[in-house]
């Protein structure tokens, strides 16, 4: 640490932060304890406890902490950012206003636009306008499929060249069995992650919530947990098959956490994720067809969201996203089944994810990991970690502190969030992005 | 002047009618006692009444109906309102998509009455929250058709006095059937035990959890019942997605003297119309003027609207917002 704190002296010409009185958590390392941290320009430095005993280096901006903790911006590996194509719902500067609210510094974009991101050209296009209109950082999924028609491999190895970060057909599944076994082994030589949507097609036609006793007494039709364990238990048969690696984007149901419990036990190079919505709510918050909460996977029973609570703290689960999702009221205010699907999510991951935390259930750096190293893991992008080289990605925030939702007053440009008037635990107080600050709450 | 209301005075607590889930047992009752006593307004020469005089009543069907919307026209008519019928083509591509501006251009009418029926389970309750006037659900999607439900229990009341007690069927197509939820709701309520006989394509998941007793068999399932109410089988789920094809399910599911043998000798034949005759129901048990209430269930029909308009009008803001005021 001595070494590192006379080398910040060295170094002249570019910006240097320190970032002290901190609860420091490094979901990396496990650390959580009090800590210091110096950025220089856009990187990290040095992280650790103790790293100023002879005073900050001089002509270094100090940032005070509070107390409160500083970890890894957070990676948010499914959010919908309407661009191309639904602008009027969200753009990638709205959007990145949002994560940057919510402590998130990466976002992953999904590639249901219009048109699809299938080409390297949409790829780039995507890079370009993030690159202008962004805050945060930002890295395209790109379709796995053509046209995510599900009939024909898109360019994946052209499109990871150009940045795509992994691939999938987003909101739907690959259902033809003998592609999704070629999509497999033909991205294992990229190193290209195939991310799937869990629901046959057939099983999941028509429904619009979780099968059961609520959508029979609302008489709306019901999506079983098998269209999700059906795909599941296919997919991992191909992985057996070609050893490639495979991310199940968002189980829903406690069934499939028990799968991949097996699967992962088996040793194979599989992952999945979990939206925070769903460690939150279960069918129950419907009520009276109230269109907020139709998700897509569904939210099924207060059961099935225990037990992916549960997956979180075993570590059966590795990601936790948003699965941001912005829709218009023109889109929401519907009769149920014809209401579009998904809720905005980004400005409540953190505070929404942070209940498994308050609840005891996972510890802090367990829980941020599923938002920061293990995404940046699967994806292979830097950051997740405080540690010296890495890019000053940084979030600090008050993990105690409780607000109260409004949809009116968040920053994406559409509203549907399923926690309006919710009490939540965990106030964003200052995102930093490549060392610039990009959020910072002044009330408090 | 015989008016039939009764129970002039007493108001009904609902400001609509969107389904008998909300209903108690008490309001039931006050709805088939004011029917009751419509039942013989109707039968009367002089039919018309002017309680809702002044007021107008628009039918607004986004799906096809002859015999719900005629028989709340003539209920609208008989107590001397406005009737107004639109029927909103429902054209695959716009489903759905106009309903807050159908809502919005509706309250622009002053409708004081407001009858809906929707493709969409929940539609009409969201209807409901945009509009002005009162709403009543003609029925939505597979979810409620509460004025269904309550004509077949006045047309039960009527027959066997009470609905304490009885043992009810309800056969057929269950999963699609708004007509079987709305029944389930309200012969529970009113102590009625309920079974529900079909093939497991056509039963919801958990069906169990309303309260019935389920049964794949009809000769099983008809078992001493008092009541057989079949529902219709859309054509569209006869051949080969729901079930195997029309002839095999008249074999089993279809309603013959054989199968209602098992039923109590005097049992009675409901059906909500229109009958696929020899699909659901033979033709002669349809007709048979012993067993078969279905064309009594027509005419109760009327009265339980004549009834709901009655109630609910009494909840109506007796002078309507000065004209002009926004």
């Amino acid at each position: 640490m001595n070494t590192a704190a006379a080398s910040h002296k060295s170094v002249s010409g570019t910006h240097l932060t320190a970032y002290v009185n901190a609860r420091m958590v490094d979901p990396a390392t496990g650390y959580d304890g009090p800590g210091e941290l110096l950025t220089q320009g856009g990187l990290i430095v040095d992280a650790g406890p103790g790293l100023f005993p002879d005073g900050t280096p001089e002509g270094c901006e100090i940032i005070d902490c509070a107390g409160q903790v500083l970890c890894p911006g957070l990676i948010d590996m499914k959010v919908f950012a309407g661009e191309p194509g639904a602008e009027h719902k969200e753009t990638l500067e709205s959007a990145s206003l949002a994560a940057a609210a919510g402590g998130v510094t990466t976002i992953i974009t999904m590639p249901n636009t219009e048109p699809v991101i299938d080409d390297i050209s949409l790829v780039e296009f995507l890079k370009r306008r993030a690159r202008f209109g962004a805050l945060v950082n930002v890295h395209p999924m790109a379709a796995a499929t053509q046209g995510l028609k599900g009939l024909g491999m898109s360019e994946i190895g052209l499109m990871r060249q150009a940045g795509a970060v992994a691939f999938t057909d987003g909101v739907q599944a690959v259902a033809n069995a003998v592609l999704m076994r070629r999509l497999l082994s033909y991205a294992s030589r990229y190193d290209a992650l195939i991310v799937q949507h869990l629901e046959e097609p057939t099983l999941a036609e028509g429904g619009c919530m979780n099968e059961g006793e609520i959508a029979t007494r609302l008489g709306l039709a019901g999506i079983p947990d098998a269209a999700e364990t059906i795909m599941l238990e296919r997919d991992l048969r191909l992985v057996e098959l070609t050893g490639a690696r495979y991310h199940a984007e968002q189980l829903s149901c406690a069934a499939s956490v028990e799968i991949m419990r097996q699967a992962k036990r088996q040793g194979l190079p599989v992952s999945c994720g979990v939206s925070a919505a769903h460690l939150a709510l279960n069918e129950n918050d419907i009520g009276s067809y109230r269109t907020f909460f139709k998700l897509s996977p569904p939210l099924r029973r207060e059961e099935d969201r225990v037990a992916l609570v549960a997956g979180v703290a075993d570590g059966v689960i590795d990601v936790i996203v948003s699965g941001h999702n912005p829709q218009d009221q023109e889109s929401k205010r519907l009769p149920f089944a014809q209401a579009a699907t998904g809720g905005v999510g980004l400005e409540t991951l953190l505070s929404v994810a942070l209940i498994c935390f308050h609840d005891g259930h996972v510890s802090l750096p367990e829980l941020l990991a599923r938002m920061t190293i293990n995404p940046a893991r699967l994806l292979g992008l830097p950051g997740g970690k405080l540690a010296r080289g890495q890019p000053a990605d940084l979030l600090v925030f008050n993990p105690g502190k409780t607000w109260v939702v409004t949809g009116s007053a968040l920053r994406s440009k559409s509203k549907n969030t399923p926690f309006e008037d919710r009490h939540l635990q965990g106030v964003v107080m200052r995102t930093v992005v490549s060392g610039e600050t990009v959020f910072i709450r002044e009330e408090i | 002047m015989s008016s039939p209301r009764t129970t002039h005075a007493i108001r009904f607590p609902h400001r609509h009618l969107l389904g008998i889930k909300d209903l108690s047992a008490t309001d039931i009752d006050q709805i088939l006692d004011l029917a009751d006593s419509y039942v013989e307004l109707n039968r009367q020469v002089e039919k018309k009444q002017n309680l809702l005089r002044g007021r107008t009543l628009i039918n607004l069907f986004f799906e096809a109906s002859t015999r719900t919307q005629s028989s709340f026209e003539l209920a609208g008519k008989r107590l001397g309102a406005d009737v107004l019928n639109m029927a909103v083509s429902n054209s695959a591509l716009k489903k759905g998509e106009t309903l807050i501006d159908t809502a919005m251009t509706l309250n622009a009418l002053r409708p004081d009455l407001l009858v809906v029926r929707h493709p969409d389970s929940g539609a009409v309750e969201l209807l409901a929250q945009k509009v002005d006037c009162a709403v009543i659900n003609a029925g939505d999607g597979s979810n409620e058709h509460p004025t269904q439900a309550l004509l077949d229990a006045l047309t039960i009341r009527r027959r066997r006095g009470s609905l304490q007690g009885l043992l009810v069927a309800i056969c057929g197509d269950i999963l699609h059937s708004r007509v079987a939820r709305s029944n389930i709701y309200l012969l529970n309520r009113m102590g009625a035990r309920v079974r529900v006989v079909a093939p497991p394509t056509l039963l919801p998941a958990h069906i169990g959890r309303l309260g019935v007793e389920v049964h794949h068999d009809m000769r099983a399932g008809l078992q001493d019942v008092d009541i057989v109410m079949m529902l219709r089988l859309q054509q569209e789920r006869m051949h080969g997605a729901f079930v195997p094809s029309l002839r095999e399910y008249f074999h089993f599911h279809g309603l013959d003297y054989e199968k209602l043998s098992r039923a109590k000798p005097d049992a009675l034949i409901m059906h909500p119309g229109p009958m696929n005759r020899g699909v659901e129901i033979d033709s002669e048990v349809a007709d048979d003027i012993d067993r078969s209430v279905i064309r009594e269930q027509v005419e109760m029909g009327v009265a339980v609207r004549l009834a709901v308009l009655d109630l609910l009008s009494r909840n109506l803001p007796v002078n309507s917002p000065a004209a002009g005021a926004k």
